[in-house]
């Protein structure tokens, strides 16, 4: 337990101002943007050791997860019709604008590289053997069968010929631009005077990256067939490894300015998410075995990754709030090198 | 580029009078911020904010002495030692961490120094508010885009001085040059110490400070965090560099993650044969 520390302030008021990010946009969007990230890098290891099927989940879960996670961050903005602002400047010291290019990047690739699965070069069969089944089910048959022939057949032949290629070198590069979307949020938030996002800036990208690969494994189990999805439960149990670990080194290493991680509703959430991925990951170690089993670890790990990030969030309004933690690590630090007298004079003005 | 300009507040002649705030919105033509009764002091404005550009600070400062015992306890001040009055704004950083975030040009340094939004480009990303160490800029929710003092940027270029300035009463709001106002700061804060105040001190006007010193800096008669400034403001963005080099390592982390679990076959308990499509799948690469 910390001890209570003594500071002054303005009656109680905040020093600096609580992000103003809503939810659900901002904790959809970090969640979403991890598991596009971390899906990409599944789809490009998937191509390369052959497993076709788990490619087209990934290439597919990435794609979706960037173009809903866009979606989010417009609907975000104050002025969401002048979203394309984002793109008039390219401005390293702003994670915000690197992540805007990230974005745009980013979907761009999936979007290509999920597109000749999706369309083209794949018979009917496979695209709804692709689908989950409460989709293909809900959806005549003769739907699921014409719908990609009608596609094929109204694309020009030079077309359905590039397209995979196309597809494959987007994939490739989107290897690249994942594991940056998957992270860079991590840094969106530590680079704010927010004590508890700023004050863990080392250990909150480990802990996006594993919440990211724990979505993402949880997304391959829960829409690739048991046998294929070997890789994913690992993806999804070194995920869940992860991000407990840096979520237990946060805690720990933080002191006072790490209060808000395990008190009150941030407090409470992320300590949800922890069983969740927890408990999910463990289930993914031995989900090979069963349907059920897999049905429950995907659905828990993708709630954990999502309640995480409802909790960082959380946890930062809550340290935005109290003045104690803007203040006393402050005086604390002029205290230390002795910038500052430790005591106040008795009587202060006459 | 002209001359950088400042603001110097000097709080041991401010009187609390609020004409700064009004003067601010008057100009500005800022919609009102809620009529919210505080019950904390004769301040209801509050804090600064996206429709507050000047706030005048306002502290009943009870003495350390219990009342009962306090040989002025009588004179039915209820233990109030005094009051503490300063008008806040922006602080204009050297190193600016709103204008270092904003993602979209909106936030600009002008010829005089100061920092700026652009209202016609701001989109309303919210980035600058979390990012301010003062909590100064805010996001208007009604309009949806970020506002904050610009230190009249529209007179200055007309050769005026700041609304605030003209209309402080007592010149604790004073404008000009940021060289001149320094020295004229030392000098007053000097001047105090001389008259049995030592108390006075300067805020925000050391160019070695976290932010690289603040072009509206003040003379406070108290710790800064009694009137709601942060002791020890640091520009977020002074550890940018470290924390992209720590995300570089967990990226870098994500992705071996996930090759070992694709190289290893994805080998865990129940699991049977791998997902792999058969020698077409390994030979062909991915496609088919």
């Amino acid at each position: 337990m910390v001890p209570e520390a003594e500071f002054r302030s303005y009656y109680g008021q905040p020093v600096i101002k609580s992000p103003v990010w809503h939810e659900p946009h901002m904790p959809a969007y970090l969640y979403l943007g991890g598991l596009s990230g971390a899906a990409a890098v599944m789809g490009v290891m998937a191509g390369l050791s052959g497993r076709d099927r788990l490619a087209l989940t990934s290439r597919v879960t990435a794609a979706l997860g960037a173009t809903a996670g866009a979606a989010f961050l417009v609907a975000e903005l104050g002025r969401p019709e002048r979203f394309l602002n984002m793109l008039r400047v390219f401005k390293p010291t702003s994670p915000m604008s690197m992540g805007s290019w990230i974005l745009a990047v980013h979907s761009g690739l999936t979007a290509v590289a999920a597109a000749p699965v999706l369309l083209a070069t794949r018979p009917a069969s496979r695209i709804a053997a692709s689908l989950p089944a409460a989709v293909t089910a809900s959806l005549p048959a003769a739907v699921t069968a014409s719908l990609p022939a009608a596609v094929t057949a109204s694309l020009p032949a030079a077309v359905t010929a590039v397209l995979p290629a196309a597809g494959d070198a987007a994939s490739l590069a989107s290897g690249v631009t994942g594991p940056l979307m998957a992270t860079y949020t991590a840094v969106l938030l530590a680079d704010t005077a927010v004590p508890a996002w700023h004050e863990a800036h080392r250990e909150l990208p480990f802990l996006f990256a594993g919440s990211a690969l724990a979505a993402a494994g949880a997304a391959g189990m829960l829409a690739t067939p048991r046998a294929q999805a070997g890789p994913a439960r690992a993806v999804a149990v070194l995920g869940a490894a992860l991000e407990t670990a840096a979520g237990a080194v946060l805690e720990s290493r933080l002191g006072l300015v790490g209060e808000p991680y395990h008190q009150g509703r941030a407090g409470r959430l992320l300590r949800a998410a922890r069983v969740l991925t927890a408990g999910g990951g463990l289930l993914a170690a031995v989900a090979g075995r069963g349907r059920v089993l897999t049905a429950l670890s995907g659905l828990a790990l993708t709630a954990g990754s999502l309640v995480t990030r409802f909790g960082i969030l959380e946890a930062g309004r809550a340290s935005a709030a109290d003045p104690k933690y803007t203040v006393v690590p402050q005086r604390r630090r002029l205290e230390g090198e002795g910038r500052a007298p430790a005591r106040a004079p008795a009587r202060m003005w006459p | 580029m002209a001359e950088r300009m400042g603001f110097f507040t000097d709080t041991s002649v401010c009187i609390g009078c609020k004409a700064c705030e009004v003067a601010c919105k008057e100009w500005n033509d800022i919609p009102d911020d809620g009529f919210v009764f505080r019950a904390t002091s004769y301040d209801n404005t509050g804090s600064l904010g996206a429709s507050t550009w000047r706030h005048v600070a306002f502290i009943e400062e009870r003495s350390r002495v219990p009342a009962d015992q306090d040989r002025d306890g009588d004179d039915g001040s209820g233990g109030i030692e005094g009051w503490l009055m300063s008008s806040d704004v922006c602080k204009h950083c050297t190193h600016a961490a709103c204008l270092d975030v904003c993602p979209t040009g909106a936030l600009f340094r002008t010829e005089f120094g100061t920092v700026v939004v652009q209202a016609d480009v701001c989109n309303g990303c919210g980035y600058c508010v979390p990012a301010c160490p003062y909590g100064v800029i805010d996001r208007r929710e009604r309009d949806g885009r970020a506002f904050k003092c610009t230190m009249c940027y529209d007179r200055q270029l007309g050769g005026l001085e700041p609304a605030c300035a003209k209309a402080c009463p007592t010149d604790s709001i004073q404008f000009g040059p940021l060289d001149e106002l320094r020295a004229r700061a030392a000098e007053r804060v000097e001047r105090l110490h001389g008259e049995g105040r030592p108390e006075a001190r300067l805020y925000g006007d050391s160019p070695d400070d976290g932010v690289g010193g603040a072009a509206a800096f003040f003379l406070l008669l108290a710790e800064p965090e009694v009137y709601g400034l942060p002791p020890d403001p640091v520009v977020t963005t002074r550890d940018l560099p470290a924390m992209w080099r720590w995300a570089a390592g967990a990226a870098l982390s994500l992705v071996g993650a996930v090759a070992v679990s694709f190289l290893s076959g994805g080998v865990l308990p129940g699991e049977g044969a791998t997902g792999r499509t058969g020698a077409r799948g390994r030979r062909g690469g991915w496609r088919r």
